[in-house]
């Protein structure tokens, strides 16, 4: 097939605008919140520049957009080699416990901020039930910050794991987002720089530097409310676009596309440009695969350990602890049954599916039932009855907060949770590192966490294979479980780091080799594509059935049927094998090839047609990493069915990969992995 | 849950530069219609019912229709968000209404005290070492 190429000889050539910062953050969520809030400080009285470019409204952006019932990261009186061993068990043995030590040490402080900024926190009332943010205020509970120890801290809050805590968290990005925002304020202010907040600006490409190898120098992106393109020139760089999701046929493929667990505008952007500069990728073998109320995605955590509900079969048999199971999972997965983590839940779940016991129900009636029973008995009928009622309300804020229609769905269904059990489904796939995920970039790690190896630490931490480029969140690998709060604390380890980078490289002068007008033409092909053919065939622009180009959404939905058949999705009870992954990555070169007939009619497509492409390269990633991984580490979230079984001597080790946008071609390589903590 | 916006309610925010709902939505769904000076959702497939949009429209003319490919007609969901708390109407199919209030703020919006008790230059030889610039991290 011919190539397209854009010379403006259809479609409008856009304004450019030449931007040169310092420090990009590119991202607005926590990560590059937390990021800015840090930098600032070190950045300001030295007048060096940051700058912010997120595709959405900071204040509404991110994984935390909605808003969240709990903060799933905060010490408080743990150990911090607890919190190591707690991740590397979800994580099924394989983590840089460096990395995960170094965000668990430090992620406090940023709790401890949330609260002073105004985020309501829940606190333990003398009585020993919980109160809300206002009622913790009234009644003179002390701000987490104001305790005097870790211990005060922990008799305080309220705790719905080990490492969870309760909030009233509608506002929670709101919140940090002012917080971001006055930091950047005050840096233009340092810096005499005009605008340094760029919102509605999708980067589709990173660029290294022409002069100095491997080392990054920029971005470019657009406008995706005016005809602009931007050309970002920096010294140093966070990628904090998030994770992926929708690479996989969601299970919901009508309006339910939409309500996927994570965001649905995580489109993999971070690890997809991260790679094309040639950033080491590690464990995107790795997916998430959360087990929740059924369609509409409702948290479960709370409900599990907070209510104390259980999920049984449709017999009432509690799965984890069906004998013929767990049996036969030990045989395959060994002593990683015993730890009963995230993943082989999901499996013992999947396991009672196939056999007809299913629906699996969430049994909220018999928790609160239960719950009701023991306040009437501790307190009497009248104030049992009034603790009951708030902790009715408790339950809904739990979906309030984060996820709104799942509230939508039982009042639809006339589910009440104290009468009715709700059904979960393990849903379909998400690539993600920030959650109980560990895809993403290798990355250095601090270097002063006793028995480290030295090649683990290459000066900045968090900075990946690339000078100058740093990551965070859902972009950093390896190391999951840092949730919203462990995000932010990882921005700011980064805007530290990545200060220290360009402070000690004060020469640097990043130089962008591309020329302007290549890289604005191969960012508008789209654009050209669909001026150039659209008065073709008499298809109206919402149906576009068109041979010379695909929509963006077409395009999006064949990616999700390779992904989905070939890759262990859904339909396949996330079952693969080598066979199946070979043969999906064909179809998914010719995708690939296709993606040069990419079209869009507006600046919204536009947008729709560069995520779909970081999309494609993400389950790239994710599938020749699957095909590597010579075992299923990970049962539950993905099965290899031709090596079904866990090989701890060939395949306890990091898997990482590293892409030649050139080329098109993978190289991969085992990493040892290190035990660094009991 | 695509969101929707009430015809007769919306007044494509004529006051002010853009619409409160297109600029808020993180996943650029809300469009403007010029001609008639109403907004829509232009993509209902890709809505993650995130409320934001409902949430931020001076004349409450946003809401949300359940996802119509798994959710029964007849509930609904709105909220009320004010400077401190915001306040849930939920509406069941057989007609059961319940009402929550929960507290969103502790503070004023746009009070946050950024750097308070920390002015001047940060210790620069604590750069490269663990901690942030206010502070010192946990041991273990």
């Amino acid at each position: 097939m011919e190539k397209e190429t854009c010379t403006f000889s259809y479609c409008a050539r856009p304004e450019i605008v030449e931007h040169e910062t310092d420090l990009l953050l590119i991202g607005g969520g926590m990560s590059a919140c937390g990021a800015a809030f840090e930098a600032a400080v070190w950045a300001n009285p030295k007048k060096l520049r940051i700058t912010m470019v997120d595709k959405a409204a900071t204040d509404r952006s991110g994984a935390v957009a909605m808003g969240l019932s709990a903060i799933n990261t905060y010490m408080g009186g743990n150990k911090i080699e607890d919190y190591v061993k707690y991740v590397r068990n979800d994580l099924m043995g394989i983590i840089r416990e460096d990395l995960v030590f170094d965000l668990g040490r430090h992620v406090d402080n940023s709790v401890h901020l949330f609260e002073e900024w105004g985020l309501p926190v829940w606190k333990k009332g003398d009585d020993g039930f919980s109160l809300d943010g206002f009622q913790a205020k009234d009644a003179g509970k002390p701000m987490l910050k104001d305790c005097k120890d870790d211990a005060e801290r922990e008799k305080n809050v309220v705790r719905s794991g080990k490492w969870q805590i309760m909030i009233n968290g509608e506002s929670y990005k709101v919140i940090v987002a002012e917080a971001a925002k006055k930091a950047l304020q005050m840096n233009r202010e340092a810096t005499g720089v005009k605008e340094n907040h760029f919102e509605r600006v999708f980067i589709t490409r990173l660029l290294v530097d022409a002069n100095k190898p491997n080392t990054i120098a920029g971005a470019i992106g657009f406008s995706t409310r005016e005809n602009k393109v931007y050309i970002f020139k920096a010294k140093a760089m966070l990628l904090g676009p998030g994770g992926c999701v929708n690479v996989f046929r969601p299970r919901s493929i009508g309006e339910g596309m939409g309500r996927t667990w994570f965001p649905v505008w995580n489109s993999g952007s971070g690890y997809a440009m991260g790679a094309e500069v040639g950033a080491e990728l590690t464990l995107m073998e790795n997916r998430f695969v959360p087990a929740r109320f059924k369609d509409g995605y409702g948290p479960v955590g709370a409900w599990f350990l907070f209510f104390k509900a259980k999920a049984t079969d449709s017999n009432g048999d509690d799965y984890c602890t069906n004998k013929e199971y767990v049996d036969d999972a030990k045989k395959k997965y060994g002593k990683y049954v015993d730890v009963m983590g995230t993943t082989i839940r999901n499996h013992l779940m999947m396991e009672a599916m196939i056999r007809g016991k299913g629906p699996i129900l969430m049994n909220t009636h018999t928790a609160m039932q239960a719950i009701g029973q023991t306040f009437k008995e501790k307190l009497g009928e009248k104030e049992g009855a009034k603790k009951l009622k708030h902790l009715e309300a408790e339950a809904w804020e739990d979906f309030l907060d984060m996820t709104i229609g799942q509230a939508g769905m039982w009042a639809a269904n006339n589910i009440e949770p104290d009468k009715t059990p709700s059904e979960i489904i393990p849903s379909e796939p998400y690539l993600l590192g920030s959650h109980a995920g560990c895809a993403g970039f290798w990355v250095s790690g601090p270097g002063d966490i006793p028995n480290t190896p030295k090649e683990w630490a290459w000066g900045y931490n968090r900075m990946s294979t690339v000078n100058g480029l740093f990551m965070a969140g859902d972009t950093c690998g390896a190391s999951g479980h840092k949730f919203s709060s462990g995000s932010h604390a990882e921005g700011r380890i980064v805007g530290k780091s990545a200060l220290a980078y360009i402070l000690d490289n004060p020469d640097f002068k990043p130089a962008i080799k591309e020329k302007k007008d290549d890289l604005m033409a191969e960012m508008y092909l789209p654009y050209e594509i669909y001026e150039k053919y659209k008065t073709y065939t008499t298809s109206p622009n919402n149906v576009s059935v068109n041979p010379h180009f695909i929509k963006p959404d077409m395009f999006q939905k064949r990616l999700m049927k390779i992904a989905d058949e070939y890759f262990g999705g859904v339909s396949t009870w996330f079952k693969t094998s080598k066979s199946m992954l070979e043969e999906g990555l064909k179809r998914l070169q010719l995708l690939k090839e296709d993606a040069n007939k990419l079209a869009a009619s507006n600046l919204h497509e536009l947008l729709r047609c560069w995520e779909n492409y970081h999309r494609l390269l993400t389950a790239e990633a994710h599938a020749r990493h699957i095909l590597f991984r010579e075992e299923t580490r990970y049962p539950g979230y993905y099965y290899r069915s031709d090596k079904d079984f866990i090989d701890d001597d060939n395949w306890k080790c990091f898997t990482n990969s590293k892409y030649d946008a050139a080329t098109g071609k993978w190289e991969f390589k085992k990493v040892p992995y290190v035990q660094l903590f009991p | 849950m695509p969101s929707f916006v009430i015809t007769e309610k919306c007044d494509g925010c004529k006051a002010q530069d853009k619409t409160a709902c297109q600029y808020i939505c993180p996943h650029d769904l809300m469009a403007l219609d010029r001609e008639k000076m109403k907004a829509y959702n232009q993509e209902p497939e890709q809505c993650w019912e995130c409320y934001n949009c409902v949430k931020i429209c001076p004349q409450q003319a946003v809401e949300v229709r359940g996802y119509a490919d798994y959710i029964p007609l007849g509930g609904s969901v709105l909220p009320m968000r004010g400077t401190d708390s915001v306040m849930w109407t939920i509406k069941f199919r057989n007609g059961t209404l319940k009402r929550f209030k929960f507290p969103i703020r502790t503070t004023a919006e746009g009070s946050i005290d950024l750097y308070k008790g920390k002015s001047g230059d940060p210790d620069y030889s604590k750069l490269k070492q663990s901690g942030f610039f206010n502070y010192e991290a946990k041991k273990g």
